[in-house]
């Protein structure tokens, strides 16, 4: 379909959005992104049975440490699509990324290459 | 060998190669998947059909045991089992799929638009296609039917289809370049044409045929003859001699010239073309248009000697010495005499030379009045040349009358246009000097259709003054110039004799072709053999046969001709024409009358084309395609393939509701079939999952479903059987498009009994109504009338007999399922019995047996079915198909050894990153030499390199040499999808002696060239992210090592039922120990009660073999009055103990576990049951019968109430099994006593599939149906030995009340209780106690955990036949663990730290497997059992575990690297 999104939106590949930790969403923040979603299954429809249910409740998790740490829980999301849903991915990605935009650049400075 | 891939096959075949078979695969498409991978959604877990299905398509596809056979056919079958031999067809792809990367350039060019079958023709895709996007093989391939009928009726097979398609799309040159593969001669042959391939055009079937030669004139004219390229090729020092410059010679010369031949053309005239140049008239055909064209075959080398007449100065025998060959195409350049008084006088000129001085700018005599004789095209062209010579009349002579009038109708037309008076059925008699004497002609033609004129010579004569007479009666030729010993063999009409294919003379080396061979004939046909005698050049200079291998092009007879077919919905386009001068105005000068069509007109024409052979060989695709995948030239294949069994799963076709005229559905397009909406859902379908109306694209508001089209209906079709899926897929459809639609959305299924028969159906039934406002109506809808606006009108009577009239936007027909004529014919090849509906027929006790022995059936050519059924009955079949083949097992199947992996421990990463082109799927957009010199600066990067196509062999060769030459120990190739390509590439490196898991992708063509098009240097720049955020990875990962473990190999088999004393059978005759472990002390189970299967067959009998052929295996330990108390491991190596009821307790080492438990028909707590002797349950009949058949001949009148406990809050599940065995008994009992009186009161009757036969008979025998509502239950007094029942009935809308002697009860079916079973194996059940497998539809017997299964009531209600398919399954998946030799774990799995673990236990309650276990004090992951989702990793507060391959160092390099 090569449906068009923005490029500055970058994939990390997991097994299961069940393997994506509270860590790896607030040091993304802590690197300096401005924005980060985890892309699961549709719920019920989870290849490991629960993983995307978790990986939500954990988004739920950090929206509010962000939130406590003064930054937007906007600036976090949960999407749920399945496989064949190309044009729902695009979508998603180009919703996010406005969203982002009118939020602006996270206030936490970028950080230096290790 | 499995036939037919759709998810039965599939499935067949992936339990079959698991358990050590080789299986050949044959599909009839190109790619498998069937007919699931076109739904959208899955009932009743609304699972995406496609990603369910496509991991088992992928396996499937990438499994070295699987032969995956595509566009196949099995044409016959012989021999014995264990020994077949098949004979299969295989037709061409037109793609080599192993250079094909699946890139789809090609679909870019391809100009061919055909319905998408796979979207049910609600769109349109290219002749070059995939099936669909996740489609395997992952390869294109080009539909191409016959050749278009306007190819084979032109004398030169020019591909006609071809440059239409090119001139529609507006590529003018490439348009004239396939022209001129063939055709010198455009310009000039796109203006004189008359065009035989436009008489066979099918768009006559529509309106008018496509304007073919008028394209043809304007790409030659607007792309230039001169600015198409002719092909490099090396000279070669063969010469050849061409006599006559006419379109034959000319086409020799060009076609030898494109293969390096050098010719010599001699032409006794002073122009170049021949005919073309002296006989026809400038205003048809200008000399600078055939000398625009004879210039670019000067230019190719061709030498052309004007004035140059052969016979005296320069020999025929001159030419044979000096040349290597001759073409002679000299045409027939002489006339015909009139061979009547007066026609030697000076007022007397033949056309030919009449024309040719003309052309030539000679003198030629002038006169006000001028006859011509003859009404062929030649007579026409002096006619309306010697009107633009001054004449004033001009009257042509011919003996045809209009009809037979030999010119073309256009041209007739033009010439009465300009003036010309035709005078038809008259002969010549005689001529003076001032007149011609007309007499009448009674025949042109005889009775055998040759010509032979006669005239009534005593007919009164008929004077037409003129002074000029011009005859145009016949051509011949002139072969004086041959001289007398030539040798020449000639044909009684004095033409040479030349081969119709070769083109060759009697004479070696000479060969002769156009008019001089055919006699007068059209141009093409000379330019046609003037290629052919080029061709056959060639041939003699290579020594080759001229003739082998080459033949005309033929017209199928019609009932054999397979092309595109015309749509019914096609609209009517009127031909375009070319603008012509006024009459009056060209009849002044000889310029050009006709001003040709202008570009948008072509481009109209080239719209208008059928594509009839769907792919028109434009080879645009040839040109596009950077990986030379496209091989038009394939030939069709005949595979011979020995094999011990055969699987027939060819699949079911949706019913064709066309023949339905009342339901509009041909006619109105917002009238869609069930398939065709499950594409307007479907994601990937033609809307994107858009929920919109075909006819205007608008969303819907109301929807109408109906029910039972083309099943359980005789009067318009034969299906009389009910397709056991549509309640179910509908009732899905409605509650998806309800979540698809914008605004609320009314949907209303219009049914006659709702059969949610199935495990968890009744509740989504309930959802759907309940909850999701789907409306259900009781009704059978005969007509769909289309109204304004594109809606639909229906019209039905509710329950209380209320008519009611609704308007829809749309209708879907939920059609039903048939057996195709395909497969049909397959089964009538195979020798398999079909039954009357066309299913295999298989017996109860053999489900998916046939009639022959050896083949197999599963899925829905062994009955209507379901998904879950259909790969039950596969994996069944994957059991069943190999008895007999125990022995072989493991003899065919293949391995791939790797070598001995490097030890990289502790070395620094030295990373090789390979970036691909992709052709210019990654190249056109992203600067790939940029994103190579990036990866070049980053660290531990040792080696980078780009490709044009890394995923292909020569690349694969260059990568393994990389590794070893710069010693890489970790490898990324930037490319596309891991998804599709990973496991490839990691073949590669292990190849190159790498572990697997040093290998990292980054996906800069699907992630990023592809979505980011139009912001080439943005991409570049992600391009380079994701290439560093792969690096960052990369350094930090590890080699992973797979452990193998040893199995036992045997099996425990829970439960002495049927289905659990055949698992144990087929499990035992596959060679395996089995432990049957009963809890009572018989075998049998519910079957020790049942009289009869559905189909009629006797259970005791076969119950009773069955018992002895277990107790008699020697394979098969039997525990008696015996429980399955606890087991510990897992798949391969579980150690289970066994306690009798005396305590003794037995542990035993198993590989596997089949639980069939089974199930109990309840005891009723309504309706009198246990209360009154005459209530009884449906079991409970059946003992009394079996004891005593002749009982109802007492009974007057007996009654079955049906949905006993079933249906209910308490069990909101349908028994599935009762409405059948209701009937049954209730026809038992008639056919046994027919005065009987039997009433079955019913909520739906649900005689799913075959069964609905039955329930059929029994109305014929006059058993009275009677439905009742779940809240006005039907009442049971007593009354004496007898009861009397009072229930409403919903026909007569009134209470009815009957005594019968007998109350039969469809007692709901409960699953026995498995706790003890069920935590030993921490097997989960759902909430009505049955087993729950692993996924509803694709693994319907298995666990989630390996090694375990399922198999009959324990799973949920099923009759025997399906109980024994289930078992089978079982056996089939079972047999897929034991067949391994080892068992490989590891990976991509969990790891423990016991340093870090302090037993929190959150990992066990996070893992969905149950996997972590507390030993020891600390954490254990069982490497066997753990999935590798990385859950528990994901929430360990310490941190203790580790999920291999993407550990939290890998993870956040990755995330750091996307920042900087």
């Amino acid at each position: 379909m090569r449906l068009q999104y923005p490029t500055n939106i970058k994939v990390i590949q997991l097994p299961c959005s069940g393997r994506v930790d509270i860590l790896h969403l607030l040091r993304a923040f802590e690197d300096g992104l401005d924005g980060v979603y985890v892309a699961g299954c549709m719920e019920g429809d989870c290849h490991f049975l629960t993983g995307n249910l978790k990986a939500r409740r954990k988004v739920e998790y950090v929206k509010k440490v962000l939130e406590s740490l003064g930054l937007e829980p906007e600036r976090i999301e949960m999407y749920n699509m399945s496989s064949a849903e190309g044009p729902r991915f695009a979508q998603v990605a180009n919703e996010f990324y406005q969203r982002i935009q009118e939020l602006g650049p996270s206030p936490v400075p970028k950080a230096q290459a290790a | 060998m499995v036939v037919g891939a759709g998810i039965a096959g599939v499935q067949a075949s992936l339990d079959l190669a698991n358990a050590g078979y080789y299986v050949y695969l044959v599909e009839k498409t190109s790619a498998i998947g069937g007919r699931m991978a076109q739904l959208d959604k899955t009932f009743p877990t609304n699972d995406c059909a496609m990603c369910i299905v496509s991991p088992k398509l992928v396996e499937c596809g990438r499994h070295l045991n699987i032969e995956i056979i595509t566009n196949a056919e099995v044409q016959s079958l012989e021999g014995e089992p264990g020994n077949f031999t098949a004979k299969v067809h295989q037709k061409p792809r037109y793609v080599d799929d192993d250079a094909c990367t699946a890139c789809g350039d090609c679909i870019e060019v391809c100009p061919v638009d055909v319905p998408n079958e796979f979207n049910q023709g609600l769109n349109t895709c290219k002749a070059i296609n995939k099936r669909y996007a996740q489609a395997y093989p992952n390869s294109f391939a080009i539909t191409k039917l016959d050749r278009a009928p306007c190819k084979i009726n032109c004398p030169a097979n020019l591909n006609v289809q071809g440059y239409m398609q090119m001139a529609k799309v507006g590529k003018f040159d490439e348009s004239l370049k396939i022209i001129m593969d063939d055709l010198p001669l455009p310009g000039v042959i796109g203006r004189i044409c008359p065009h035989p391939c436009e008489e066979s055009c099918r768009r006559l079937e529509v309106e008018e045929a496509i304007a073919i030669r008028d394209t043809k004139r304007f790409v030659a004219d607007q792309a230039g003859v001169e600015n198409i390229a002719q092909p490099e090729v090396e000279p070669r020092g063969e010469k050849v001699a061409i006599v006559g410059a006419g379109p034959a010679g000319l086409s020799a010369a060009y076609h030898l010239a494109r293969a390096g031949v050098k010719s010599v053309i001699y032409e006794a005239l002073p122009v170049a073309g021949g005919a073309l140049a002296v006989g026809v008239p400038a205003y048809r055909l200008s000399q600078e248009v055939i000398d625009r064209e004879v210039a670019v075959i000067k230019g190719m080398g061709v030498e052309i000697k004007l004035n140059t007449p052969i016979g005296d100065e320069i020999t025929f025998a001159d030419l044979r010495r000096d040349f290597d060959a001759v073409f002679l195409g000299v045409g027939a350049p002489q006339s015909f005499n009139l061979g009547v008084p007066g026609e030697d006088g000076d007022n007397v000129v033949s056309a030919l030379d009449y024309l040719k001085s003309v052309n030539l700018g000679q003198e030629v005599p002038t006169a006000k009045q001028v006859a011509v004789i003859g009404g062929g095209n030649v007579a026409i062209d002096a006619a309306r040349t010697a009107i633009r010579k001054g004449a004033t009349k001009v009257t042509m002579i011919m003996l045809e009358n209009e009809e037979e009038c030999p010119a073309s109708s256009w041209e007739v037309e033009e010439a009465l246009e300009e003036g010309v008076e035709i005078i038809h059925r008259k002969g010549v008699e005689s001529v003076t000097a001032s007149s011609v004497f007309l007499k009448d002609c009674v025949q042109v033609f005889d009775e055998q259709g040759r010509f032979a004129p006669a005239y009534d010579d005593a007919c009164e004569l008929v004077e037409i003054p003129c002074e000029l007479v011009i005859t145009a009666i016949g051509q011949k030729t002139d072969l004086g110039f041959l001289g007398p010993d030539a040798g020449l063999e000639l044909t009684p009409r004095g033409t040479i004799a030349s081969d119709p294919v070769t083109m060759a003379t009697n004479l070696e080396g000479v060969y002769a072709g156009g008019d001089v061979v055919t006699g007068p004939w059209i141009a093409i046909g000379a330019v046609a053999a003037g290629r052919e005698a080029a061709f056959s050049m060639l041939r003699q200079f290579e020594g080759q046969d001229l003739a082998q291998g080459r033949r005309k092009l033929e017209m199928k007879p019609p009932e054999e001709q397979e092309y595109n077919p015309v749509p019914d919905d096609i609209f009517v386009l009127p031909r375009a024409r070319m603008e012509q001068r006024a009459p009056d105005e060209r009849i002044k000068d000889f310029d050009q009358f006709e001003l040709g069509l202008t570009a948008e007109q072509v481009m109209a024409e080239g719209a208008r084309c059928l594509n009839c052979g769907v792919c028109c060989e434009c080879l645009q695709c040839v040109e596009a395609c950077k990986a030379k995948a496209p091989a038009h030239d394939q030939q069709p294949q005949d595979l011979e393939l020995k094999v011990g069994s055969v699987v027939m799963a060819p699949g079911f076709d949706p019913f064709d509701p066309s023949l339905f005229d009342t339901y509009s559905y041909a006619s109105h397009p917002n009238v869609v079939t069930a398939m065709e909406f499950e594409r307007v859902l479907s994601a990937s379908g033609p809307y994107q999952g858009h929920l919109q109306r075909p006819s205007d694209g608008r969303e819907p508001q109301k929807i109408a479903w109906l029910q039972c089209v083309g099943s359980r209906d005789i009067n318009h079709c034969d299906n009389g059987y009910c397709s056991a899926v549509c309640c179910m897929y509908a009732i899905k459809e409605a509650v998806i498009a309800k979540e698809h639609a914008s605004e609320p959305l009314d949907t209303a299924i219009f049914f006659m009994d709702m059969r949610t028969y199935g495990k968890d159906f009744e509740k989504y039934y309930d959802r759907a109504r309940e909850e999701h406002g789907v409306r259900f109506v009781r009704s059978r809808i005969h007509t769909i009338d289309p109204v304004e606006g594109d809606r639909l009108r229906i019209q039905y009577v509710t329950e209380d007999g209320e008519p009611v009239e609704e308007f829809f936007d749309m209708v879907v027909l939920s059609i039903g399922l048939q057996t195709g004529p395909e497969a049909i014919a397959l089964a009538q090849r195979l020798g398999v019995e079909l039954t009357e509906h066309n299913f295999a027929d298989t017996s109860s006790f053999t489900p998916v047996g046939t009639s022959r022995p050896g083949v197999y059936a599963c899925g829905c050519l062994a009955g209507p079915k379901d998904i879950p059924q259909a790969v039950m009955e596969a994996s069944a079949v994957a059991s069943a198909s190999s008895i007999g083949l125990a022995e072989v097992r493991g003899t065919l199947t293949r391995e791939v050894q790797y070598p001995v992996e490097k030890d990289v421990s502790g070395q620094e990463p030295r990373i090789g990153v390979f970036v691909c082109n992709c052709g210019i799927n990654i190249g056109g957009v992203v600067d790939v030499p940029g994103v190579r010199d990036y990866a070049a600066t980053l660290p531990y990067v040792t080696f980078v390199d780009e490709n044009l196509f890394t995923c292909s062999q020569d690349t694969q060769a260059k990568i393994k040499q990389a590794i070893i030459d710069n010693d890489l120990n970790r490898v990324i190739v930037a490319s596309c999808s891991p998804r599709t390509h990973e496991p490839l590439f990691q073949e590669t490196i292990r190849e190159a002696g790498l572990n697997k898991y040093l290998f990292e992708m980054a996906n800069i063509r699907d992630q990023d060239s592809w979505v980011h098009q139009k912001e080439p240097e943005k991409a570049t720049a992600k391009a380079k992210d994701l290439v560093r955020m792969a690096v960052a990875k990369a350094a930090l990962i590890e080699p992973l090592h797979q452990v193998d473990l040893s199995l036992t190999k045997s099996a425990v088999v829970v439960g002495g039922g049927v289905a659990g004393m055949n698992a144990a059978l087929s499990l035992a005759e596959a060679g395996y120990p089995v432990h049957l472990v009963e809890k009572t002390d018989t075998l049998g189970g519910n079957a020790n009660q049942l009289l009869a299967t559905w189909k009629g067959e006797p259970v005791a009998p076969y119950l009773e073999e069955l018992i002895a052929r277990v107790r008699g295996h020697k394979d098969i330990t039997l525990y008696l009055n015996s429980e399955l108390v606890d087991a510990t491991g897992f798949v391969g190596n579980f150690v289970s103990t066994i306690k009798g009821d005396d305590g003794t307790e037995t542990v035993i080492e198993h590989g596997v576990v089949v639980m069939a438990t089974g199930g109990h028909e309840t005891r009723p707590s309504e309706y009198l049951y246990g209360e009154h002797d005459a209530v009884s349950t449906a079991l409970e009949l059946d003992a009394e019968l079996r004891g005593n058949p002749e009982a109802p001949k007492k009974w007057d009148a007996v009654a079955f109430i049906q949905c006993v406990g079933s249906r209910e809050p308490e069990r909101p599940y349908c028994s599935r099994l009762c409405c059948t065995h209701s009937v049954e008994s209730a026809i038992k009992i008639k056919e046994t006593n027919p005065e009987a009186q039997v009433f079955i009161l019913y909520r739906d009757i649900r005689t799913y599939g075959v069964r609905e036969d039955l329930y059929k008979k029994a109305r014929e025998l006059g058993v009275l149906f009677i439905r009742y509502e779940v809240d006005q239950k039907p009442q049971v007094a007593v009354d004496g030995d007898q009861l009397t029942i009072i229930a409403k009935d919903h026909v007569l809308g009134r209470e009815v009340s009957f005594t019968v002697d007998r109350l039969v009860l469809a007692a709901a079916i409960e699953p026995n209780n498995v706790t003890t079973l069920a935590e030993a194996f921490k097997t989960p059940l759902n909430a009505e106690g049955f087993f729950l497998e692993a996924h509803m539809k694709l693994r319907p017997v298995d666990f989630a955990s390996e090694g375990l299964y399922l198999a009959g009531l324990a799973h949920f209600p099923k009759p025997l036949d399906e109980a024994i398919a289930q078992a089978d399954a079982a056996v089939g998946r079972a047999m897929t663990v034991l067949a391994k030799n080892v068992i490989r774990v590891g990976g991509v799995v969990a790891t423990v730290n016991p340093d870090k673990c302090s037993v929190c236990l959150t990992c066990v309650r996070t893992c969905p497997y149950n996997v972590p276990k507390i030993v020891d004090g600390k954490a254990v992951i069982e490497v066997a059992s753990c999935y590798g989702c990385g859950a528990c990793a994901a929430e360990c507060p310490g941190k203790a575990i580790t999920l291999q391959h993407f550990t939290d160092a890998q993870i956040l390099a990755k995330e750091r690297a996307a920042v900087n």
